[in-house]
């Protein structure tokens, strides 16, 4: 039910709800708040220091923000989120081990054209940042457990797998698999890297080979989906974990909605490719807020590998 | 058999003919001409010299125009309208096929067909992505894209032809898995991913062969195989050309470059390493002599599967899964030592 009132909320920002919308047009998101409905644009507001919750209008001071990682402390919409950020929340302090911190995209298929691949892997090392490609892979301790842990970024080329994600995950599972540990892996993507051809489609089967061996030594593998989560990663290894949960209000799916709209000239179903249209339809195990995803993780690995001797 | 085997198919076929295909046409349009009323000719002079002149300039423009396609002509050609599709070649390349439906949870899809037939003598499960021929078809076939029950419907048969020791020949030919509402409230993407992940493990030898369009996670959800081999004229790409020039070029008039930048035909493949072997076509393409498409389908595919044949299970499953884990260029800095 809590979902369904964020739901309207959210709706309430769209201006095409003209039932929702109050006698000024300027700002329909204050329903709920009406002493802050008068005040026209934040733009005074200087950079970096508070952020207006996209979902309840709220004003956030940034550091509450991300003291609260990044989940809005009203409404609990969950801002994106960093790689590094969620790695520090999740692991406990200094225990995580990064893995192939180096490793590095090349343009093997001297992509030219609208865009030069070479060209945008230059412009993102230039801007410096915390990624190098779009995904940080490593070994940590949560609770009490040892995990292999992947965390994706879509920051970085809208977190595409190309080699780099590809080789890194698969290393990663591989060493899950010969040390006997359980894996986590967050996904966050917009699908294959069309930089890389066909390489890139190839990470999907590489991946999925990896997890078909670390099954098999019957390792828990938990694949947690956040927005956005489309087509490559979805239809690979991020589909297949022994577990599959979802932030709120994640947009998952394997066709983005648009596309589907243009082929099939279809209305789609409300709330279509969220994270609760697809617990509903049988995909994901359950919703985890953010706040509470440390806990319910080491929860399962409590439950799932009792008895198990880390290798 | 089927009427892909009769040679007189070839002019039929041409009715339906490319741009680039557009001057072999016309001679062929002449040479029909003449050889309509051959008796008609009062002088009696033969016609047969005429006749062997045209076949032989037919001969050169179709040599001339083949041998310098374009990427984006050879997309062109893997969608021709009368390229054979891979119920033809169940047909013709294999024997006595049997098909066998549905995926034992929801439907059976008919843009993917697949069941039991006989490669020469030896008993195999054969399974593809099909389009259909006419607009009939192509709405019972849903223009050969799958829902998530195809994707289960061969994993079915594939784990079926695993307990019977059958191999396993996947054909390809498909512009990708259905975007629909009902594809995606059945996790389509889910049903992709687990055939990936299962048929790395299966202990049969698997063949796949993209026939026509290896449209992107749709095919490679049949296509995890021991060989990957891939028609002469057939692409295989992480994105239709004209959705990556929708995105990088905002113009899908740039769906040529793009074809050329994404390196999708048989030879770039094959020089990538990302194809174990390019079947080659008759001249003018598979649809322009279908039963010689077939025939050469068959030797390539007797020749890789005898060969993946001859290891033991165990070994095939290392090095399926050594060939896909080797894909992917990237850079280590030296200065990482855990790179290994």
């Amino acid at each position: 039910m809590a979902t369904k009132v964020l739901k309207k909320k959210q709706l309430g920002v769209d201006p095409v709800e003209p039932a929702l919308t109050p006698s000024s047009p300027a700002d329909t998101t204050f329903l709920s708040k009406p002493k802050l409905g008068p005040r026209v644009k934040k733009k005074d507001i200087p950079e970096g220091l508070w952020t207006k919750c996209p979902a309840c209008g709220a004003l956030i001071y940034d550091k509450e923000l991300d003291e609260n990682q990044k989940v809005c402390p009203k409404c609990r919409h969950h801002f994106p989120i960093g790689a590094r950020e969620r790695i520090n929340a999740l692991v406990e302090t200094c225990s995580f081990e990064e893995m192939d911190a180096m490793m590095e995209a090349v343009d093997i298929l001297k992509f030219t054209g609208a865009a030069s691949y070479q060209a945008k892997l230059e412009g993102l090392r230039k801007r410096g940042g915390l990624m190098r490609d779009a995904v940080v892979t490593g070994i940590g301790t949560i609770g009490r457990h040892r995990l292999a842990l992947g965390v994706m970024d879509f920051s970085f080329l809208g977190g595409s797998m190309g080699s780099v994600v590809g080789e890194k995950l698969t290393r990663l599972i591989e060493a899950a698999t010969s040390k006997g540990l359980p894996i986590l892996i967050i996904s966050t993507s917009g699908g294959a890297r069309m930089y890389e051809g066909m390489f890139s489609l190839m990470q999907m089967a590489k991946t999925c080979g990896a997890l078909a061996y670390h099954a098999r030594e019957r390792l828990p593998y938990i694949s947690l989906l956040v927005d956005p989560c489309y087509a490559g990663v979805m239809a690979s290894y991020a589909s297949v974990g022994d577990l599959i949960l979802a932030e709120p209000q994640a947009k998952i799916g394997f066709a983005g909605a648009r596309v589907i709209k243009d082929t099939t000239q279809a209305e789609l179903p409300e709330g279509f490719q969220t994270s609760e249209f697809l617990q509903q339809h049988g995909l994901i195990d359950t919703i985890v807020d953010r706040l509470e995803m440390k806990a319910k993780l080491v929860g399962y690995l409590d439950f799932l590998m009792v008895g198990r001797q880390v290798r | 058999m089927s009427n892909i085997r009769e040679p007189k198919v070839r002019l039929v076929a041409m009715k339906h003919y490319l741009d680039f295909e557009r001057p072999i046409y016309e001679l062929q349009a002449k040479l029909e001409d003449l050889r309509a009323h051959p008796d008609k000719h009062t002088l009696g002079i033969s016609w047969e010299d005429e006749l062997q002149q045209l076949e032989r300039k037919i001969e050169i423009a179709r040599r001339e125009v083949f041998s310098q396609l374009s990427p984006w002509q050879r997309v062109q050609l893997a969608r021709h309208p009368k390229r054979p599709y891979s119920l033809d070649y169940f047909r013709a390349t294999f024997n006595g096929f049997e098909e066998l439906h549905g995926d034992r949870l929801y439907s059976d899809d008919r843009a993917v067909v697949g069941g039991f037939a006989l490669l020469e003598t030896r008993r195999v499960m054969v399974i593809g992505t099909q389009k259909g021929r006419d607009t009939k078809e192509n709405i019972l076939r849903n223009f050969g894209s799958a829902h998530p029950e195809g994707y289960r419907k061969a994993l079915r048969l594939m784990k079926m032809a695993d307990k019977f020791g059958l191999p396993i020949i996947t054909l390809i030919d498909t512009a990708g898995a259905y975007p629909g509402i009902g594809a995606e409230e059945r996790h389509i993407a889910e049903a992709i991913a687990v055939n990936l992940r299962e048929m790395m493990l299966l202990e049969v030898p698997i063949i796949a062969a993209v026939i026509g369009e290896g449209g992107s996670g749709g095919a490679l959800g049949i296509g995890v195989a021991d060989r990957v081999l891939i028609l002469e004229n057939a692409y295989y790409s992480v994105i239709s050309p004209e959705g990556c020039a929708a995105i990088l070029w905002k113009d899908r008039k740039a769906s040529a470059q793009a074809a050329a930048a994404l390196k999708i035909t048989a030879t770039d493949l094959r020089q990538l390493g990302l194809v174990d072997d390019v079947v080659p076509e008759p001249l003018g393409g598979a649809h322009n002599d279908p039963a010689a498409a077939a025939m050469s389908l068959r030797t390539v595919l007797t020749r890789h599967l005898e060969e993946v044949e001859s290891m033991g299970p165990r070994l095939r499953q290392h090095t399926r899964y050594g060939k896909f884990r080797s894909f992917g260029h990237f850079h280590e800095p030296q200065s990482n030592p855990k790179a290994a």
